[in-house]
């Protein structure tokens, strides 16, 4: 191992470009380095499992004027029996922060409780902070199941 | 004013960073044939600074349980961009580290730079080796496949076999009498947290020592310079022998990058606690030679069970290890920890090599 001998004076030109090879080779080391991190560090997407229709639950699990929440892919849904003996079903996260909204029978609306956020039986949102309805879903009767499923668009 | 040289000013008036920094610049490194071996403590620190890297990013998919770590390590591998890399680098640095470890130890055991004032550093550093492999058997567990599993079936049973605590040692190391989920969950929070904590105190002492005492002349260098003092030769630790020491490290990453994409590491089978055990059972290298002995003890050694005889043994050659620098006094006991030092070489070369080619 020897000390760096000084007495050598290299052309700048030289230095210059050798202090560009060094520098340039650092930075692509670097590079190569960060790149495959930052890639690990974004989940990957997952498979939405449960496609557009779901099975919300079976007749007569609910009593008229009372609600449920279901698993719908993965996020909650609300199926509600109305006293007119109609199923609806909602998106059950709230449009404000996104908190989980319940059906109030008392009310016969959708409430949320985290901010007192109140939608109508059809998802509009009536009155405190929420800025949006509720996305809407069908609901149709199959033999004794309820199959609820995202509505298509045009 | 430059900005830079702004915001050292500003520091420096606060902290005093130049006084700081003072030993630092005044640190030297001896120059002399053997000065390369100087390298193998900071190759072995950098190896440590990848795990903790790595080891950090493994940790935001894996999932500690009998039911999903064998899952979320195949996610982590198969669905994760990248995440056969991460894993492969931790391991493979893993076993780096293991290897570079010993080297410095071996290297420092032979240069004699344990010699009076730096008892005390070669106890640290023995300590940090027994740490590592700490890391390396807890970590062995966490992808909880087959081999792991009955691994550490085996390890700890032996750590069962210590007299009179034994039985103890082991229900607190498998958090019950069998290795299950339980098991794995201790073992977690061994890997991720206990002995991290411990490992971070002690590279601190180690390297404060090291700070404190400055670099060692090996034994047969000292005397030489003695004689012919124009031969004595330094070089600058800051910046002189660490950029020397980046350039190790640098090649020490191609190294391991290079390992980790051409022989990415394998994940097995998962661990049925049900099934019984494969062939080819074997520990992690670094524990080979011990593991091979244990087989070739007969299981009677007179009044005593084999196994205890081995497992006291190599206890007792641990604790003397870890005292050299204590038994290191006159020329003959210099001759002594030497010779058995190269016995200690030869002895884990050849065990470890019959353990791979043993059935």
């Amino acid at each position: 191992m020897h000390c760096a001998r000084e007495a050598e004076v290299a052309a700048p030109g030289r230095r210059r470009f050798l202090g560009m090879l060094l520098g340039g080779g650092l930075f692509a080391s670097a590079l190569s380095f960060f790149y495959p991190v930052l890639r690990y560090l974004v989940p990957p997407r997952l498979t939405d499992m449960g496609g557009d229709t779901v099975v919300a639950g079976k007749v007569g699990e609910l009593r008229p004027n009372t609600g449920k929440i279901f698993r719908f892919g993965s996020r909650p849904g609300l199926l509600m029996l109305g006293s007119d003996g109609q199923y609806r079903a909602l998106s059950a996260t709230c449009t404000h922060l996104s908190c989980t909204v319940q059906y109030r029978g008392d009310l016969r609306q959708v409430w949320c409780a985290c901010h007192n956020g109140m939608y109508d039986l059809a998802g509009r949102n009536l009155s405190g902070p929420p800025p949006r309805p509720l996305e809407q879903y069908d609901v149709h009767v199959r033999g004794d199941e309820i199959i609820v499923s995202r509505r298509r668009e045009a | 004013m430059a900005p830079l040289a702004r915001v050292r000013n500003w520091l420096d008036e606060r902290f005093g960073w130049d006084e700081l920094l003072a030993p630092l610049r005044h640190k030297t490194v001896p120059i002399h044939r053997y000065s390369y071996w100087y390298f193998l403590g900071g190759i072995t620190l950098f190896l440590f600074g990848v795990q903790v890297c790595t080891g950090i990013l493994l940790l935001l998919y894996y999932r500690p349980s009998a039911n999903e770590a064998f899952e979320s390590v195949q996610y982590i591998m198969t669905q994760v961009q990248f995440g056969w890399l991460v894993r492969s680098v931790h391991s493979w640095a893993a076993n780096l580290m293991i290897f570079t470890a010993f080297l410095h130890m071996f290297s420092v055991l032979f240069l004699r730079a344990y010699r009076k004032p730096r008892e005390l550093t070669w106890v640290s550093g023995m300590l940090l080796l027994f740490l590592a492999m700490g890391f390396g058997f807890s970590g062995y567990l966490l992808p909880w496949n087959t081999l792991a599993f009955f691994a550490t079936k085996v390890g700890t049973d032996i750590a069962g076999q210590v007299p009179f605590v034994g039985h103890r040692l082991m229900v607190f190391l498998r958090g019950g009498d069998e290795v299950t989920g339980a098991t794995l969950s201790r073992f977690f929070g061994f890997h991720v947290a206990v002995l991290p904590g411990l490992i971070t105190l002690l590279i601190s002492i180690h390297l404060l020592l090291v700070q404190r005492f400055g670099i060692s002349v090996p034994a047969r260098i000292e005397p030489e310079w003695k004689v012919l003092p124009q031969e004595k030769r330094e070089m600058r630790f800051f910046p002189n022998f660490l950029l020397r020491e980046l350039m190790a490290w640098y090649i020490a990453l191609g190294v391991l990058g290079a390992l980790a994409a051409f022989s990415p590491w394998g994940l097995g089978t998962k661990a049925d606690p049900f099934a019984p055990a494969p062939a080819g059972i074997k520990p992690e290298w670094y524990f080979l030679f011990m593991f091979q002995t244990l087989k070739l003890i007969p299981a009677k050694l007179g009044m005593l069970d084999g196994e205890v005889v081995g497992i006291l043994t190599f206890s007792l050659a641990g604790l003397i290890w870890l005292l050299v620098p204590f038994l290191d006094g006159t020329k003959r006991t210099q001759r002594l920890v030497t010779g058995a030092a190269m016995f200690v070489v030869a002895y884990m070369g050849a065990m470890t090599a019959y353990g791979y080619v043993a059935k």
